[in-house]
């Protein structure tokens, strides 16, 4: 490979068309995901050891902090299980070509921007 | 072939079919999560254990937590290779970020033996 040819690395003047705007959420939702585990499983063990424990992490749970880290990671597996399911979607056959690709991305940002209204509604 | 499939060397078919059914595994656990907070109204502490005391849930926990196991490991493989380009560098996060996917695994296998 020729290593002198000009590289653009200037992500904020390149144009994401909405296929790359997808691909790229969806490895930092995967990869959010994956560190929010960290908090997740910390919360789901020190619930479960005995009820006051339970108490403290729903009270924690319950701060404006809280709410933001559970709402931010429920929108981030939205993300995720939307962006997986096109993928599936993708591997069958569909929404495979420039149209119908851009047009599959705009509906699941949609979705997942619906369902995080939504979802933070609820949960505040 | 064969010896592919009989060792822990991976290739590209096992990945992509190792991806897509503990993304299914992990899709079918989100499903049940959301449908135990919508359908219970108070969760308290008597409702909370007592899922988790249930035979078929710690086996489908763990089956969940195995699975994103497995899914990190392609996962994040995929990611490092992309944006990590010097070997020693991207072989020590990779190592680490496992270690952390294995951790997950065992903290969920020894809470769900003690409820």
């Amino acid at each position: 490979m020729n290593k002198q040819r000009p590289v653009n690395l200037e992500l904020n003047t390149i144009s994401f068309p909405p296929s790359a705007l997808v691909s790229i959420l969806h490895r930092v939702t995967g990869v959010a995901l994956f560190f929010a585990l960290l908090l997740v499983i910390g919360a789901w063990a020190s619930s479960l050891t005995s009820a006051e424990s339970f108490a403290s992490v729903t009270e924690l749970m319950n701060g404006v902090i809280g709410k933001l880290l559970v709402i931010g990671t429920v929108s981030a597996l939205t993300y995720h299980i939307l962006g997986g399911v096109r993928h599936m979607f993708m591997d069958m056959g569909h929404f495979e070509e420039l149209e119908s690709g851009n047009n599959s991305a705009k509906f699941i940002i949609g979705l997942w921007i619906a369902l995080t209204v939504v979802m933070g509604v609820v949960i505040w | 072939m064969v010896t592919n499939q009989a060792s822990i060397k991976r290739d590209g078919v096992q990945d992509f079919v190792s991806l897509r059914t503990t993304a299914i595994v992990i899709l079918a656990y989100s499903i049940f999560m959301l449908w135990f907070f919508v359908s219970t109204p108070t969760v308290t502490y008597e409702v909370w254990s007592g899922l988790f005391s249930n035979l078929a849930v710690k086996v489908f926990t763990l089956a969940a937590l195995v699975s994103v196991m497995i899914h990190v490991r392609i996962g994040l493989w995929q990611v490092l290779t992309d944006y990590v380009k010097p070997h020693n560098v991207r072989a020590v996060i990779q190592f680490l970020l496992n270690l952390i996917a294995f951790a997950y695994v065992a903290v969920g296998l020894f809470v769900l033996w003690g409820v």
